[in-house]
């Protein structure tokens, strides 16, 4: 049992505007790119126009020779880094592992400039025979040792296959999800400032101690040389949590040139070198009784990663969590393409799993006849299915009968393709949501004035979560006083070492460090009489021990999500009309941020299932549809009613605020939800995504 | 053998020694660089500067003017983060080459209001939580105080004739006054702002309390 839960919370659990709220509405918040110091020198990166090979010669000096330009820098006069992370190895080789990877930048004195040379420079390559299309069969593919997130690679138990011959019922489907890029709104940009031996970088981050700890031992230096500032991070959903190639190369070319350098991606180079997801091929065998009870799981999955780096998302994951059956297995393979590297994009594992197995448990409804929500009740397991532990809590058939009764789900006609209002089919779907509760050990400080005010200082990331705006709020309820006299700082690697915001985890393990200090601080105050003393009084707290001592328990949010949509019978045009959440997530601290997050996820889910698609180009090794006119992500015109509830949720096993992240869980189950109410309005099952006109044609 | 290539075809599916331009399908030296006078108001103040002529307006705000709340999300006219008002008008400054804005007015997020004193539509958005990580909010509002000044013109959208038995056809729209501003019609002309944190249910809500109350027009 962790420390109970705050008594006496005040402010924690009230809606309060983001505390930065009118510095963004008027413009006035600076993000990364915000930043211009004296002597700026604008940067271009120069990817490669091959996907794999060898460059052989840089034209330099014809471009030094152009108007402005101040430097171009390759592989041949590069200078070195010490590392052995080849993503991060910028300029260090001649090798080109993926189209795109930028082999060179040149820097000029105005933007104008610097585009027009990175646009002329000529670069002479060595191309090789290149592979970028994934295949379930891909004779390449292998199992890694471990999957994100330190998850093993295969699970298994009992006898799935002989129980899936045995079994009355059997579903067995494969199903896809494409490549989907993060596309947060705010392209990285990173402004890179070297004076004496020190580098101040100002880059959207999510993980400004993680960044600063990279850039530290890139360049040989201490970390304390290192100063990343990033106070307001436009959006990354994953894509701004490792530190990436673009940083070191700002990094390089500022020391070189020995001027500050601003070097800003554009839209179409974010396709490449920060992330995406990858696509996914999966396998799900469910074997269930006449009734639904099921008796064997399978989930397999097969993922792409780069040649430079081994990155295998988590797809299977979900399954070793949501439901009972004695047997069951899950699997991972990931391909080594000539393909940029894979990473963390909102929910990885949870959100292309969870279209699979979700998808699946719709067409297991069906086949035994059972209704969706009623099938997951039945389901639902004792402890956690293959490990066995209890769950700190888990309310997921409680979310499924409040969005029943919310969505008006009692009576539903089962039949697919019945229902018409004019030339637009009419169906309703359901899924169920789940994403890990997780906590890491952080570090924060607090400080009293004399005059009431107090400082919390921690070197946390706030990119549109409203971590600073809940934040202050903990810290108000921790020091018994009004959120209005204290004040966060985050978004600094100067402040106290936190962990990353990611994996839904950053309120949970920055709000407990916040707590510590502020408890430890109220109690010395008071040990001191109630007075704070003129020079201020100070408290760090450092939470390793507590997360590490952390009792074991399955800690999940859950969640259950319905759609209802309208599939236009003669076009296929599909719109989601209606999408209703209810999620068990703990102890929710601010529900206004906490309704955006939940909706945000849910736009993003809807985003997923219709739209969302990056196209692999076989001959040319890139993604074709690089920009927002090509990859479509949700407009205003595709949102219309989009609602998210919570249960109360009272779980002592989690941290002193009793909250689970909420910042994922809002996208996993959507898509899942959306592909069912399709086949529940037209009778056709879309199981790769997305849910595109020519698949609902025939 | 040295070769160069001037398309994407061409070098299609080939291995072996190939020579490229980074991003371009042309071999010709640029021009050089060519100045340009002109006069300018950004928020209420007339500024005399001398841009490049390939210099866009969301460039000349927040590299030569210092006003970075205009924001750059793609550069190419399809996000909508980079909206401001040019004599009430919005437009996407990251399309708008400042050369062509001799004598002319522009309204940027800043000038709509200020922290202290944020404009109505700006203290809508944060009741509303009509943002997240606030990178499209500046471009979000400039666009709805555009909506806003439409709508009182009596301009109507794409859905504002839904009804009529043939919409978008040949009929000339009839201005006719003032239109209301119901959810539909702010949807609709409000998708060429994007929001990837998906606050357009706040958004909505924030326009529509601004267009009831009559409102941020001005
Ligand atoms: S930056 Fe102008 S529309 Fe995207
Ligand atoms: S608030 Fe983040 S993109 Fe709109």
């Amino acid at each position: 049992m962790t420390a109970p839960v705050t008594a006496g919370r005040r402010y924690a659990g009230a809606a309060l505007d983001r505390v930065e709220g009118l510095d963004k509405v008027t413009g006035r918040a600076a993000y990364a790119a915000d930043h211009r110091p004296a002597d700026l020198v604008h940067a271009v990166a120069v990817p490669a126009t091959i996907a794999r090979g060898e460059v052989v010669q840089v034209d330099v000096d014809a471009m030094l020779k152009r108007p402005g330009v101040v430097a171009a820098i390759w592989h041949g006069n590069a200078p070195r880094l010490a590392t052995s992370d080849e993503e991060l190895a910028v300029l260090q080789s001649r090798r080109v592992a993926y189209r795109g990877q930028y082999v060179a930048v040149v820097v000029a004195e105005t933007p104008e400039d610097a585009r027009e040379a990175a646009r002329t420079l000529r670069i002479e390559y060595v191309a090789e025979e290149h592979d970028v299309i994934l295949r379930a069969d891909h004779p390449r593919a292998y199992r890694p040792e471990n999957v994100n997130a330190g998850h093993p690679s295969d699970t298994g138990q009992g006898d799935p296959d002989a129980a899936l011959a045995a079994a009355p019922v059997v579903v067995d489907e494969e199903y896809g999800t494409p490549a989907e890029h993060n596309n947060p709104m705010e392209p990285h940009a990173t402004i890179a400032d070297w004076h004496g031996d020190g580098l101040i970088v100002h880059e959207p981050s999510q993980n400004v101690s993680g960044l600063r700890a990279t850039l530290a031992s890139l360049f040989g230096m201490p970390p304390g040389h290192v100063h990343v500032v990033s106070p307001h991070v436009g959006g990354g959903f994953g894509s701004k949590a490792k530190t990436l190639p673009h940083t070191i190369l700002a990094a390089l070319t500022a020391k070189q040139v020995g001027r500050p350098v601003k070097l800003a991606l554009t839209r179409r180079q974010l396709f490449v070198a920060t992330g995406y997801r990858t696509p996914t091929v999966q396998r799900v065998r469910l074997g269930a009784e006449p009734d639904g009870r099921l008796i064997a799981i399978t989930h397999d999955a097969v993922m792409q990663s780069s040649t430079l780096s081994e990155f295998t998302e988590q797809t299977a994951v979900p399954s070793r969590v949501m439901y009972a059956a004695p047997h069951r297995r899950t699997t991972h393979r990931v391909v080594r393409l000539d393909v940029p590297t894979p990473s963390w994009m909102r929910a990885p594992g949870e959100c292309p799993g969870m279209f699979a197995l979700e998808s699946a448990m719709d067409e297991l409804a069906i086949a035994c006849g059972v209704d969706p929500v009623e099938l997951r009740v039945r389901n639902e397991p004792a402890a956690g299915p293959e490990s066995g532990l209890p769950f700190s809590s888990r309310n997921l058939v409680a979310c499924l009968r409040e969005g029943a009764r919310r969505f008006g789900w009692a009576g539903r006609d089962p039949r697919p393709g019945v229902r018409r209002r004019g030339r637009t089919l009419i169906g309703t779907g359901v899924a169920a949501s789940t994403f890990p509760a997780l906590r890491a050990p952080s570090s924060a400080t607090v400080r009293a004035e004399p005059g009431g005010r107090y400082t919390v200082r921690i070197a946390a990331a706030d990119i549109g979560t409203g971590a600073r705006t809940v934040l202050t709020q903990i810290a108000a309820d921790a020091l018994g006083t009004a959120p209005a006299a204290v004040t966060v700082e985050l978004g600094d690697s100067a402040l106290p070492p936190a962990p990353v915001a990611g994996g839904s985890m950053g309120t949970a393990s920055w709000g407990t460090a916040v707590v510590r200090a502020c408890e430890e601080l109220a109690a010395r105050l008071e040990a001191a009489g109630g007075t704070v003393p003129d020079g201020g009084l100070e408290v760090t707290a450092d939470t390793g021990r507590e997360v590490r001592a952390q009792e074991r328990y399955s800690r999940h949010a859950f969640g259950a999500q319905f759609a209802e949509v309208g599939v236009d019978a003669d076009t296929g045009e599909t719109r989601v009309l209606r999408l209703l959440g209810v999620f068990a997530a703990g102890r929710v601290l601010n529900p206004k941020t906490a309704r955006s997050q939940f909706i945000g996820g849910m736009t993003m889910g809807l985003s997923m299932a219709l739209l969302e698609e990056s196209i692999m180009d076989g001959r040319f090794g890139d993604f074709l549809n690089c920009d927002l006119a090509q990859y479509h992500i949700a407009a205003h015109a595709d949102v219309r009613d989009v609602q998210a509830y919570w249960l109360e949720e009272e779980d002592p096993h989690l941290n002193p605020m009793g909250s689970k992240g909420i910042g994922e869980i809002g996208i996993v189950g959507t898509a899942a939800a959306i592909a069912n109410a399709v086949h529940h309005a037209t009778g056709v099952r879309i199981r790769e995504l997305p849910i595109r006109l020519d698949k609902l044609v025939r | 053998m040295r070769e160069s290539w001037d398309s994407r075809e061409r070098i299609a599916g080939r291995a072996g020694r190939v020579t490229g331009q980074a991003n371009t399908s042309g071999d010709a030296a640029a021009p050089p660089p060519v100045g340009a006078d002109l006069r300018i108001s950004v928020n209420g103040a007339w500024h005399a500067l001398t841009v490049d002529t390939r210099e866009s307006l969301l460039d000349t705000l927040r590299d030569r003017l210092g006003l970075t709340g205009a924001k750059k999300g793609c550069d190419h006219g399809q996000c909508g983060a980079c909206t401001v008002l040019i004599d009430g008008r919005r437009v996407l400054s990251c399309l708008t080459l400042t050369v062509s804005l001799d004598d002319e007015s522009v309204t940027t997020v800043e000038g709509l209001g200020l922290p202290g004193a944020p404009h109505p539509l700006q203290r809508a958005f944060v009741e509303h939580d009509a943002l997240q990580c606030g990178f499209c909010t500046p471009g979000q509002i400039c666009s709805a105080v555009g909506v806003l000044a439409e709508a009182a013109e009596g301009r109507p959208s794409l859905v504002t004739h839904r009804d009529r038995a043939h919409p978008g056809g040949s009929a000339e729209p009839v201005i006719t006054g003032a239109l209301p501003l119901d959810e539909e019609e702010i949807r609709e002309r409000m998708s060429g702002n994007l929001c990837r944190c998906g606050a357009y249910p706040g958004i909505l809500a924030a326009i529509a309390e601004a267009a009831r109350a009559g409102e941020g027009a001005r």
